[in-house]
C-alpha cells in the first residue's frame, strides 16, 4: 500500500528553525509543513502590506526559507506553509528570489490566494459576530482584514501542477498536513472518514513539538528525555488512512499515548463534530497504541459531510492596553505590593477618571494568572506589581504604565525593575460566510 | 488528594472560550475522574475566572475529559488584560483541584 510521510516543520509563527531541517534531512519525508498563522497575525500583517505592498507575510520567512528551500530540494521534500500570512503572492516573489540565489533551477513556487474577502465584507454587514451577538455592522472600530479559513482545494491543484513549495494565507492548520494525501492518494472530496483521519494527522502535528513532548514536562511525573533539543513530529500515512506518528531517531522528546492524549484534546470544543472546511471531524473514538520507541499508533478518527460555509476571521482597530509592571522584595514585600496598586488605582481615578473601560491589578507571584476571589496565596519572597487598563485612545491608556512608572519617586519603598508599554490592539471577530463567495486562486513560479 | 496527583492537562483557546483536557495517567481511574469531576464543580472551582458556563466531553479510549469554559478568557486572547491572554495557565488550575 502507497504510503507518505509528511513533517511538522513549525508549531507556531516565530517556532524554532532547527528542528525542521532536522526531519528534511533526516527524516526520509515527502513533505513538510509549516503552520505559522494564529488568530490575529493576519490583520497585523494585512497592516504591513498596506505600508509595504511586498510586506505582510511571516517575519521568518526569509529565514527560514533561506535554510528550507536549498535543503528539501536536495532530499525532494515538498513544503506547503501558511507563511504567507496576508501577501502569500509576495512571500512566493521572495521564495523564488531565494530559490534563484541558491541555484535551485526548476523549481515550483505556488502561492494560494481567495482567503482575503475584504472586498466583499460589506455583503455581511447584518451577519451575527460569534464573538459579540451583535451584527457585523455594529463592531466598534474599523475593519482591517477579512479573510476566510480554506480547506485543501487550493494546496491542492497547486500540488497538481507540481509545485514543490506552496505558498497560503489563512487556511485551516490542518489543511496544510491532509492537502498531500489528497493528492498522493487521489481521495475523494467525500471520503468522509479518510478525511476525518488526515485531519487528525493535521491535529496532531499542527503544533510542532507540543505533540514530541513540548509543552508537556512536568519534573517526577511527566519527565522528558533532551526537551532542550526536542525533536518535531513527523506522520507516516497510508492510503486507506492508517498511521503512526514518530520523531527523528537521536532527537530529544518523546512520542507516547500521554504526548498524542494532550494533543489531540488542544483547542477542540465537542470532539464528535470537530469543524474544519474540508470535513466535519470525529475524533471521539480516537485510540493511541505505542508501537515501538516514540512510535504511536493512531486509529478510530472519522468523518461526516463538511458544512456549507466557511468560518472568517475579521480584523479590527480595537483599543488601547497600557500595562506597567513594578516589583517589591523582601519583609513586607506583599503589603507595599497592596500599596502600590492602591496608589495607582486613586491617580488613574484623579487624572482620567472615568476614562478606562477596563482595568486589572494584579500582584504577580500571588494572584495574576489565577483570579479566583477565593484563591488563597501566602506571602511570596518578592512580588511583582502589574496594573493593566483599556481605552480608546493612546494617550489614556499611557497613564496607566507612567502612573506605575511613577511608584519609583512617588510610590512605597524598595520599588525595582519598573517597565511601561502601550499596545495597539487589533481584535478578530468571527462569522460564517458562504462558499460559493470565496475563490482559492493558484499562481505558480518557476524558479 | 489533588487532580494533580491522578491526571494531567492542556488548555485550549478560541476566541473568549477555553478548553482544559483531564486525563488519567491510569485508566482504572478514569471512571472516578467522570464521577467526581463534574462541570458544577469545574464551574465553581474557576469562580470568577470564567463567566459563562462549562460543557463537558469524553473520549473514553484515551481516558481523557475536556471541559469548554465559555466567557472564560477575560473578553478573548487578543483582549484580555491578564498576563495569561491565552488562559494557558488554567490546566493547572484544574489539576489543583481537591477531589
Amino acid at each position: 500500500m502507497k504510503t507518505i510521510r509528511i513533517g511538522s516543520g513549525a508549531g507556531y509563527a516565530g517556532d524554532r528553525l532547527e528542528p525542521s531541517l532536522e526531519l528534511i534531512e533526516k527524516g526520509n519525508l515527502d513533505y513538510i509543513s509549516y503552520e505559522c498563522l494564529a488568530e490575529r497575525t493576519i490583520a497585523i500583517g494585512q497592516q504591513a502590506k498596506l505600508a509595504d505592498p511586498n510586506k505582510g507575510y511571516n517575519g521568518l520567512l526569509e529565514h527560514r526559507m533561506e535554510k528550507a528551500l536549498p535543503l528539501a530540494w536536495e532530499h525532494k521534500v515538498k513544503i506547503i506553509t501558511n507563511m504567507g500570512s496576508a501577501n502569500p503572492e509576495a512571500a512566493a516573489r521572495k521564495c523564488v528570489e531565494i530559490a534563484r540565489k541558491h541555484g535551485l533551477t526548476g523549481m515550483k513556487i505556488a502561492c494560494v490566494t481567495g482567503d482575503d474577502i475584504l472586498p466583499i465584507i460589506d455583503r455581511y454587514a447584518d451577519t451575527e459576530v460569534w464573538e459579540t451577538h451583535e451584527p457585523l455592522s455594529k463592531l466598534p472600530g474599523k475593519v482591517v482584514s477579512a479573510n476566510a479559513y480554506l480547506g485543501v482545494e487550493g494546496i491542492v491543484k497547486a500540488l497538481q501542477q507540481g509545485a514543490d513549495v506552496v505558498i497560503t494565507g489563512r487556511v485551516s492548520d490542518p489543511a496544510i498536513f491532509m492537502a498531500p494525501m489528497i493528492y498522493e492518494f487521489g481521495w475523494k472530496e467525500d471520503d468522509w472518514d479518510l478525511l476525518g483521519k488526515g485531519t487528525m494527522v493535521g491535529h496532531l502535528l499542527e503544533c510542532g513539538g507540543q505533540v514530541t513532548g513540548g509543552y508537556f514536562a512536568e519534573p517526577g511525573k511527566k519527565d522528558v528525555p533532551g526537551v532542550g533539543h526536542l525533536g518535531f513530529p513527523l506522520v507516516e500515512i497510508a492510503e486507506d488512512g492508517s498511521f503512526f506518528i514518530t520523531k527523528v531517531p537521536g532527537s530529544g522528546g518523546m512520542v507516547t499515548p500521554d504526548t498524542c492524549a494532550e494533543q489531540i484534546c488542544y483547542e477542540i470544543h465537542d470532539p464528535e463534530n470537530y469543524l474544519t472546511p474540508d470535513v466535519v471531524a470525529n475524533f471521539k473514538q480516537v485510540k493511541f497504541v505505542q508501537d515501538g520507541p516514540d512510535k504511536v499508533v493512531v486509529s478510530g478518527a472519522t468523518g461526516k459531510p463538511r458544512t456549507s460555509t466557511f468560518k472568517c476571521s475579521i480584523g479590527y482597530k480595537d483599543c488601547f492596553i497600557g500595562d506597567g509592571e513594578i516589583s517589591y522584595g523582601g519583609p513586607g514585600c506583599l503589603e507595599r505590593a497592596k500599596l502600590a496598586l492602591e496608589i495607582v488605582k486613586e491617580r488613574l481615578e484623579l487624572v482620567a477618571p472615568g476614562k478606562f473601560d477596563e482595568m486589572k491589578y494584579d500582584l504577580i507571584g500571588c494572584n495574576s494568572i489565577y483570579w479566583n476571589p477565593d484563591f488563597q496565596y501566602n506571602e511570596p519572597s518578592e512580588v511583582r506589581v502589574r496594573v493593566a487598563g483599556r481605552a480608546t485612545t493612546k494617550a489614556v491608556a499611557d497613564l496607566v504604565p507612567n502612573e506605575v512608572e511613577a511608584l519609583y519617586t512617588n510610590g512605597p519603598a524598595g520599588g525595582c525593575g519598573a517597565v511601561k508599554r502601550t499596545r495597539e490592539i487589533v481584535s478578530v471577530a468571527s462569522i460564517l460566510i458562504n462558499r460559493e463567495d470565496v475563490h482559492p486562486a493558484v499562481q505558480v513560479y518557476t524558479v | 488528594m489533588k487532580l494533580w496527583e491522578i491526571a494531567h492537562s492542556r488548555t485550549g483557546d478560541k476566541g473568549n472560550i477555553s478548553n482544559v483536557s483531564l486525563i488519567a495517567y491510569d485508566p482504572k481511574d478514569f471512571e472516578m475522574l467522570k464521577e467526581k469531576v463534574t462541570c458544577e464543580k469545574v464551574k465553581e472551582h474557576f469562580k470568577g475566572i470564567v463567566k459563562g458556563e462549562v460543557v463537558r466531553y469524553e473520549l473514553p479510549n484515551i481516558c481523557a475529559l475536556n471541559f469548554v469554559m465559555y466567557a472564560a478568557l477575560g473578553g478573548g486572547v487578543t483582549r484580555s488584560l491578564s498576563v495569561d491572554m491565552h488562559g494557558k495557565g488554567l490546566s493547572s488550575y484544574l489539576l489543583n483541584m481537591e477531589i
